[in-house]
């Protein structure tokens, strides 16, 4: 088993098994998302589809489902929906929406709109950065619910005097995104969420805010031993970021896994995430039956998409981040799965890599760049252009690591597109002539002949010694040496 | 009372006559007769005089006051009218006040028509008797003894009493034909998608229909060129524009052909024998004026009844739940939500609503949704085959309306099943989403209305009138 | 009338009351569930039709792909709407407090 690093980016860091499970265990996980579109109106009618503001303002006769309104679909709802399907690699096919029926207060009409066994998305797949691939069971367009405020208690829902209730978010359309089981950990778990808003947010289908609830996700989650089929599952509900995510599901397989050792049986059942104490628990039980009554929704018409549609939606999809990181990595020579590659797409920075390596540009070093010195504010401004001169200056022994880490900072403070020479010589960087470079070198060797003797003694303690005549070098220097070439030049006089 | 529709419009729009004269006059009309007769939940005196005043001052400046200048029309009591209540003859909604118009309101009005009032139904339009109104019985102005039909039976009486020339009502299974045919007056449900749901409360979203009532077949198409047509409001509306019908209603049916469903003849849905008696002589008159009428077998219209009486419930259950007492409309208190909405249910809802509910829920259910809704949609495949297969043939189908004249208050309405029976043969156009009218013929051995009923395929609309014309003619 | 009791069971009928949120006294359910089982039972002639081949019909018009463009139309006014609310507070709908959580 592989050990877990505590991150708190997220899908920097994939790993192949879940953390702290006893050996012979493995979760499963299932999610499910949902996605508020980024329409300017509802899904039905054209009241406002806005977060927040005044309560009951974005109102009309469809949103409060008053007696005599009628649903009218918004093509632009549609058009995301078929985006993110091809994002996701979905058949899109023809859909119906149906009634899902239960009474809730939230709920106007006290049925839901939503597509049932005819969803616009199908079957299609997430590729993580890791290379796993998740499937997706499917995609549907839905109506959300209002909000209640409880009033009384503690504010909760349980033990408030009574509720306030708003329609505001009434009819805002959803995509719910059903993924397979297939993921294997809270990490991929996290990394899947984190995928997916990158691609919700590329195609501009969604602003994928966990915290405002524009995206929501449900985790199903089951324990079972290696080998042996699924296990009776439980649908973490109320997590409201990755990070929550993480620690229920990883709570929620250590619970189920200690229930089934002490002789127990996991019930399969709707549990919520309780941040404060770290636990998932178990829901209380529902004021009705459940048996939703689906049927179709006689007051709407299938939705068939042509393939010209589709065709022209597919036409104006960006690059996703799989295929940005395949881009990136085939510049580069590099598998995509290469840390510094998910990150340079994931900070945005791949059409900067790319085009440096375009330019001409070292491509480990470009990389090596964009992981470790590119973590700030003002390096998307960068122009390729000049991060090629400036990295191709450095390869050169034009300049050393330190050296080229600084005028990297002037070029972005100076808007990132200036001539990395000038910055250099304004600095007062000039390259080292490998002459003087020896000379000072010599002097420094000179002047710690005990090192010097172990040095050439021992192959063995080179590593942690160079890295000493190296300080004293740059010392001696002001920092204007290269240490690779110090690094070379001390190996070369000891002897290879 | 004065005139047809047709005629108070073209008198208004001359100057002959004041708007305000003509509402008045139905004002007091109504205020003479409808204690007895109760075809109104409300009337909607000021706003209608208000209304009049403004069709005047548009005719005093020259402008077009619209079609329907100065002609009062009755409104059923299912149609939002903005702050005006709005009831559906339920405990449940009394008092609402809608923040909206419906999309026929507003298209009566910008045509000059007046709203008189709201009409009696039956609750949420279950019924064929308007017995089921949680604010008493309409009457029949023909025999006060009798039932109006239903589930329109306040505007059918509305018209049939002279209380207003023209009125509007909806169509689920013959809530617009059956009591126009009981009270003698014209009744048509257009094609489903023609005339706009938005603003009508639904009842069974997939059957309902908006259309008029008058006392003339000319009326009648002239009310129905106001309201038909498209509305981005419903997405079930149908996008063509079509011709006016008015026009034509007078064109005569020589070379038409109409089939007579023998089922409904004397078959197994055959009618009282007084009203097949004047089926045939209907279907002679007809011939008469050049028409070729033979008889035509529907076979699946005998699974109308079953396929409906599983269809309408199941939407109906849906469309109700929203009747929960937290919006709008009546609340029973109780210390919870879910106790409250049960409460105000229990008590805002009529046993006949509560009946329909239960079963729609119950075929709906898991388990039998396969047997019930899922086959009676598939009923209606049939049914439409059958028709579409008749059509090839004709071009128009004619049948009984209702089995039986106005029956008696309180003689069908301890059986549920007695009482669906009343819509046997208007039921299979609903089902279709055909057109169909119906247009009195007529007298029962009872001294009663008899209706006859025309049926057609989709958007023929302009076909019926003029056959409808033909028989008006004819039955006087 | 005959009581049609295979077709529909008193307890069917109060499991269905209790979804649609009514209430029924003992006699109401007695009644229900006769009339009920009646209607039920005249719908037994299409539940005995093999309609296997038969396609459902949903819609009786052939519509498909009925859009609106994603444009904002003006909203109702919150005052009139809550006027018109059996409870309401602070521009919101008041209900007594909320058991059991959402489905």
């Amino acid at each position: 088993m592989t050990a877990t690093m505590p991150t708190d980016g997220v899908g920097i860091t994939a790993l192949d098994s879940a953390a702290g499970l006893p050996d012979g265990w493995e979760m499963v996980i299932g999610l499910e998302v949902h996605a508020e579109l980024a329409t300017k109106t509802k899904l039905f009618s054209g009241a406002r589809n806005e977060f927040g503001g005044e309560p009951n303002r974005h109102i009309d006769p469809t949103t409060l489902g008053l007696p005599g309104s009628l649903p009218v679909l918004n093509e632009k709802a549609v058009e995301h929906a078929i985006r993110v399907g091809l994002a996701l690699n979905c058949a899109i096919q023809p859909s119906v929406f149906s009634r899902k029926n239960y009474f809730y207060p939230d709920m106007p009409k006290d049925f839901q709109i939503s597509q049932y066994d005819l969803p616009i998305d199908g079957e299609g797949w997430l590729d993580l950065p890791n290379g796993k691939r998740v499937g997706i069971e499917r995609a549907h367009l839905e109506e959300d619910t209002g909000k209640s405020t409880h009033v009384g208690g503690s504010g909760r829902i349980s033990g408030a005097e009574y509720s306030l209730v708003d329609y505001n978010r009434a009819g805002v359309p959803l995509l719910e995104i059903v993924g397979r089981p297939d993921l294997r950990s809270a990490e991929d778990a996290a990394t899947y969420v984190s995928e997916l808003r990158e691609i919700l947010v590329a195609i501009g289908a969604s602003d994928g805010k966990l915290e405002e609830g524009s995206m929501r996700v449900d985790a199903n989650v089951s324990v079972r031993r290696t080998g042996d089929p699924f296990g009776l599952r439980c649908e973490i509900k109320n997590v409201n970021s990755l990070r929550s995510m993480r620690r229920a599901i990883d709570y929620e397989a250590a619970r189920q896994i200690d229930l089934i050792e002490s002789g127990g049986r996991v019930r399969q059942e709707t549990r919520h995430w309780d941040e404060a104490s770290g636990r998932t628990l178990s829901g209380r039980s529902k004021e009705q039956a459940e048996d939703y009554r689906y049927f179709p929704e006689p007051d709407l018409l299938p939705v068939v998409p042509d393939p010209e549609w589709i065709e022209r939606i597919r036409a104006t999809l960006p690059l996703l981040p799989a295929q940005r990181r395949a881009r990136l990595a085939g510049a580069a020579g590099v598998p995509a799965t290469e840390a510094s590659v998910v990150i340079a797409v994931e900070r945005h920075l791949d059409d900067l890599a790319v085009g440096a390596i375009e330019a001409g540009a070292d491509p480990l070093r470009t990389l090596t760049h964009v992981e470790h010195n590119l973590a700030v504010e003002g390096a998307d401004k960068l122009t390729a252009r000049a991060f090629a001169a400036l990295v191709t200056m450095e390869v050169g022994g034009q300049l050393t690591a330190t050296q080229t880490k600084a005028v990297l900072a002037e070029l972005i403070d100076g808007g990132g597109d200036g001539d990395p020479r000038a910055i250099a010589s304004a600095k007062g960087y000039e390259a080292m002539d490998s002459g003087s470079l020896e000379g000072a070198i010599d002097t420094v060797i000179a002047a710690n002949v005990d090192q010097w003797e172990r040095f050439v003694a021992d192959p063995a303690v080179r590593g942690k010694l160079s890295g000493f005549f190296i300080g004293q070098v740059m010392k001696a220097t002001k920092g204007k040496a290269d240490g690779k070439a110090v690094t070379a030049y001390l190996q070369q006089r000891a002897g290879g | 009372m004065s005139g047809t529709a047709a005629a108070l419009a073209a008198d208004v729009r001359a100057g002959r006559r004041t708007a305000r004269s003509v509402v008045e006059e139905h004002l007091a009309a109504i205020g003479a007769g409808d204690g007895e007769i109760h075809a109104f939940n409300l009337v909607t005196t000021d706003e209608a005089l208000a209304q009049a005043d403004a069709v005047d001052a548009k005719v005093a400046r020259g402008e077009d006051p619209g079609p329907l200048a100065g002609v009062p029309v009755a409104l059923k009591d299912n149609l939002c009218t903005r702050g005006v209540p709005t009831t559906c003859s339920s405990r449940i909604l009394e008092g609402w006040r809608p923040p909206y118009d419906a999309t026929v309101v507003q298209r009566l009005a910008a045509a000059g028509g007046i709203m008189v009032g709201k009409t009696n139904l039956d609750e949420f339009a279950m019924g064929s008797s308007t017995e089921n109104s949680a604010f008493g019985p309409t009457r029949n102005p023909h025999d006060t003894s009798r039932v109006p039909g239903g589930s329109s039976g306040g505007s059918a009486a509305a018209v049939a009493a002279g209380f207003a020339p023209l009125a509007l009502g909806s169509d689920t299974g013959g809530s617009i034909r059956q009591p126009a045919a009981l009270c003698g007056v014209v009744g048509l449900k257009p094609t489903y998608g023609r005339v706009s749901r938005y603003g009508l409360v639904a009842f069974a979203s997939s059957l309902d229909q908006i259309g008029p009532f008058a006392a003339t077949v000319a009326d009648a198409a002239l009310l129905y060129d106001v309201i038909a047509g498209h509305d981005a409001l419903d997405s079930t509306s149908i996008p063509e524009a079509l011709a006016p019908t008015a026009p034509g209603v007078a064109t005569g049916v020589d070379g038409l052909r109409v089939g007579i469903i023998s089922e409904m003849l004397d078959g197994s849905l055959a009618p009282d024998p007084d009203v097949a008696r004047q089926l045939r002589a209907a279907a002679a008159a007809l011939t008469a004026a050049g028409a070729e009428v033979d008889e035509v077998s529907v076979p699946a219209a005998i699974y109308g009844l079953s396929a409906y009486y599983l269809i309408a419930p199941a939407e109906a259950s849906s469309n109700l739940a929203r009747f929960d007492g937290v919006r709008y409309g009546l609340r029973v208190d109780a210390p919870t939500t879910g106790e409250m909405q049960r409460r105000s249910r229990t008590a805002g809802f009529g046993p006949e609503v509560k009946r329909r509910i239960m079963l729609g829920t119950y075929a709906l259910s898991a388990g039998y949704y396969d047997a019930y809704y899922g086959k009676a949609q598939r009923v209606r495949t049939l049914i439409m085959r059958d028709f579409d297969a008749a059509y090839e043939r004709f071009d128009l189908l004619l049948s009984p309306t209702s089995p039986t004249t106005a029956f008696a208050v309180g003689a069908k309405s301890d059986d549920p099943l007695t009482m669906y029976l009343n819509d046997v043969y208007t039921i299979p156009s609903n089902l279709a989403g055909h057109p169909a009218i119906s247009v009195p013929f007529g007298t029962g051995d009872d001294g009663l209305p008899v209706g006859v009923q025309l049926l057609g395929p989709n958007l023929s609309e302009a076909t019926m009138l003029r056959a409808a014309a033909v028989l008006e003619e004819a039955a006087k | 009338m005959l009581v049609m009791a295979d077709r529909i069971t008193r307890d069917e009928v109060a499991h269905v009351a209790r979804l649609a949120l009514l209430d029924l006294a003992e006699d109401e359910l007695d009644r229900y569930t006769e009339q009920l089982a009646a209607v039920l039972d005249h719908a037994g002639d299409v539940e005995a039709l093999d309609l296997a081949d038969v396609p459902p019909m949903a819609h009786p018009m052939p519509l498909r792909n009925v859009f609106r463009a994603d444009e904002l139309t003006p909203a109702l006014d919150r005052d009139e709407v809550l006027s018109q609310a059996p409870a309401a507070e602070d521009g919101r709908f008041r209900v007594p407090a909320i058991l059991g959580e959402e489905p």
